[in-house]
């Protein structure tokens, strides 16, 4: 606006440069191809009864009014809330208590239980899966554990029973998520300046308060990514079902991302698979925007 | 700013998909007529017809079986030097779901070997993907080398929704079913003979359990398993013609009759009365059968499969039988052929394809696979086999030569893989009663048929 000199195609000091789009070309152009495109295809697909193999019918709006509306479906929306819990609360409350342990008392070997805790995360989770799956086997560790201190009257057959089936693929969620927390945690309270913990020990907080009223607060961003990557984590579980329980007993156990499986490549309707995983992604990113939206304002 | 260019980015991703509606998914390949081969235009000279090189997609990857096709390629590309076999071989999970997208995508493999459920071999029929082999079959004879059951278990009408029926469209190299594998000396030690009726199993279910055994050896978390299990009992006790047409997913049978509330019934009594493992619906299907060729149960139903894994634990121990019969004496046995080889819609050389399907079912690529362990389709009787592989070999004789094969029960629907092993589960864990398992059988069947 103002500068006259210069050339005429340099605008107001800040403003990109076309140039700049060309840094970003590559990136954008492996993002459309790989993200937006499939995208664009899929809300395509949900328009239309395909069987993956024949031609499809466009069947317009159909697919949406049959997830809405469909009561088959709310079980399995209904289990994932359930594994909102494993997979998001818990690890979140593990992680807060396990990183003010380690990061602030000096625990011997503190940097050996950080790996330990950790590694959950660097495990394919189909390897997870199938170590769980042995774990909770009738005559498996787990129950032979139960019955080596007396307590015969707890064993179960933890995946093969409706009651406990999906709080023990839940629990392997936990157990996954609650490392990553924990490192996310530490990081964030590596930024406290151990003085104010001095100035609250001396004021006589205990190691709780100390928790509440110094970590806490610092850890609020933290917190927001540790709620945006579990929720997702949680939503979009496929694996740990597929591997250890395949849906079962019954039908106990079915999550939104495997009816998506079910029904795309099983039962040969792709259209209405690819619709639920569009709500599903619809649903993932709503949540994602809401959390951040909740962080950001608690931030001023 | 940014608003006003997100905004119009939005309003160009409409455009783009809207402009993408105009052309309806799969429409870019002709599905729908299937070209038909007559049996005088087909050239059984493979000499002639120049330079070919035939893409065969198999699941043939245990060593029972990769052995003997490997073989045989080998020998039909010596046989014929101006043939390239370019075999690709994966697992069964694996290929049943690339074969979906290899062989709609325009550039499909020759020859596939394609699962016979409605929602795979079906559903490629219907869509035009795969040839009528009815003429090939007249040709080579094919329709007096494999028998009617066998047949069945690969033909489908045209438009691809009957199923047991109309045209053939691929032809196996191993035979398969559900029998009874028992561990012998178990038997011995509770003074009871291999039961040849219902009545007999039972009573032998009993004895077993009150000696401290594991009756039936059993783990369902995959799901599947239970899904044999249920079948095995409704051999038992509903008629072959009706296990036929729930199976096949034909019109005229009922799940809701009688004879299916006995066998649900009877599956939830053995369940009552402790006849399977403890927690089976916590149990995998590998680990249960381990425990059996480790010495853990009386019996284990499962598939003829498994014989060169049980045989490895148990050895001499391991018997196999047919399922006992009902109170109609009517032998009935879950089971048929391994999955088909079928030639693409697509295949440039189809009457090449077809000489290689005839040369890898020919009698000496049975007395192969029968050699490495495994249970070919047909021409038992030339096998020089003994032990088990003798007592499996007699079984499935007296099974094909009574045509008393029932077809595998989740092949009957599109829906019926997932909601099948479900069910079965629900009735099971008693969750559902033998009504309501059969009722949600019963609507999936109704709606489906018609």
């Amino acid at each position: 606006m103002s500068a006259g000199r210069g050339t005429a195609t340099r605008g107001a000091p800040g403003e990109p440069r076309a140039v700049a789009y060309l840094y970003l070309a590559p990136a954008l152009l492996v993002w459309a191809l790989f993200m937006a495109w499939p995208l664009i295809r899929a809300v395509w697909l949900s328009f239309y009864e395909w069987d993956g193999l024949s031609v499809g019918t466009w069947v317009g709006l159909d697919n949406y009014v049959a997830v809405f509306t469909d009561p088959e479906l709310r079980e399995p929306f209904g289990h994932a809330l359930v594994l909102l819990f494993f997979f998001s609360v818990l690890p979140i409350l593990f992680g807060l208590v396990l990183a003010s342990i380690t990061a602030r008392a000096d625990v011997r070997g503190a940097g050996f239980f950080r790996t330990v805790i950790f590694l959950p995360q660097v495990v394919a989770m189909v390897v997870v899966a199938i170590a769980w799956r042995q774990i909770y086997e009738p005559s498996g560790p787990l129950n032979d554990g139960l019955r080596a201190l007396g307590l015969d009257g707890l064993t179960h057959a933890w995946l093969g029973e409706q009651a406990t089936a999906l709080a023990a693929v839940g629990l392997v969620g936990t157990w996954v998520g609650t490392g990553l927390c924990m490192v996310l945690f530490l990081a964030g309270l590596s930024k406290v300046p151990r003085e104010l913990y001095e100035a609250a020990a001396l004021d006589g907080a205990g190691a709780l308060r100390q928790l509440w009223h110094v970590g806490l607060p610092a850890l609020r961003g933290e917190i927001a990514v540790a709620i945006t990557l579990t929720v997702v984590a949680a939503l979009r579980t496929f694996d740990l079902v597929y591997v250890m329980t395949t849906g079962g007993p019954g039908t106990a156990t079915r999550v939104p991302a495997y009816e998506v499986w079910r029904w795309s490549l099983n039962e040969g309707r792709v259209g209405y698979g690819v619709t639920i995983a569009l709500v599903l992604t619809a649903l993932i990113l709503l949540v994602t925007v809401v959390v951040n939206q909740v962080a950001e304002r608690g931030e001023r | 700013m940014t608003r006003f260019r997100a905004r119009s980015l939005v309003v160009a991703a409409a455009t783009a998909a809207l402009a993408l509606t105009a052309c309806a998914p799969g429409g870019g390949s002709d599905g729908g007529d299937a070209p038909q081969r007559q049996a005088s235009d087909v050239e059984t000279d493979v000499a002639s017809a120049g330079d070919v090189t035939l893409t065969v997609w198999d699941q043939e990857v245990r060593s029972g079986q990769d052995k003997p096709l490997k073989e045989l390629n080998a020998e039909f590309m010596e046989q014929y030097p101006n043939v390239t076999i370019k075999r690709v071989s994966r697992s069964f999970d694996d290929l049943q779901k690339q074969v979906r997208l290899a062989i709609s995508s325009g550039d499909a493999p020759d020859v596939v070997q394609a699962n016979n459920a409605r929602a795979d071999m079906g559903s490629f029929v219907s869509a035009g993907l795969l040839r009528s082999l009815d003429g090939y079959a007249e040709v080579y004879g094919w329709n007096e080398r494999f028998g009617a059951d066998v047949r069945a278990v690969s033909s489908y009408s045209e438009d691809g929704k009957t199923f047991g029926e109309g045209s053939l469209y691929g032809v196996p190299l191993t035979g398969e079913m559900v029998g009874v594998w028992y561990n012998k000396a178990k038997l011995d030690e509770l003074g009871i003979e291999p039961p040849q009726t219902m009545e007999d199993f039972e009573a032998a279910l009993a004895t077993a359990k009150e000696a401290g055994e594991v009756p039936i050896q059993f783990g369902d978390l995959d799901q599947w398993p239970g899904v044999h299990t249920f079948g095995f009992v409704q051999n038992m006790t509903v008629p072959r013609d009706d296990i036929v047409k729930l199976g096949f997913g034909q019109a005229g049978a009922s799940w809701t009759s009688s004879e299916n509330e006995t066998a649900a019934q009877t599956l939830v009594d053995w369940v009552d009365r402790g006849y399977f493992t403890d927690g089976f619906l916590g149990l995998g299907y590998d680990p249960s059968w381990q425990s059996f060729a480790k010495g853990e149960g009386v019996f284990l139903v499962s598939g003829t499969w498994l014989l060169a894994d049980l045989q490895s634990g148990l050895g001499d121990d391991l018997g196999f039988m047919l399922p006992p019969t009902g109170e109609s004496g009517e032998l009935a046995v879950t089971g048929s052929t391994g999955l088909p080889f079928a030639i693409t819609s697509e295949s440039e050389n189809p009457d090449v394809a077809a000489a290689y399907l005839d040369f890898i079912t020919s009698e000496d690529a049975m007395a192969k696979i029968s050699d490495a362990g495994g249970l070919p389709v047909y021409d038992l009787e030339s096998q020089q086999v003994d032990g088990i592989q003798g007592e499996m070999f007699d079984a499935w004789t007296t099974a094909t030569d009574e045509q008393a094969l029932t077809p595998y029960l989740d092949w009957a629907s599109p829906e019926s893989s997932t909601l099948l092993p479900a069910e079965v589960q629900k009735l099971m864990d008693k969750s559902a009663s033998p009504a309501e398992f059969l009722q949600a059988l019963e609507d999936d069947y109704a709606s489906f048929t018609g």
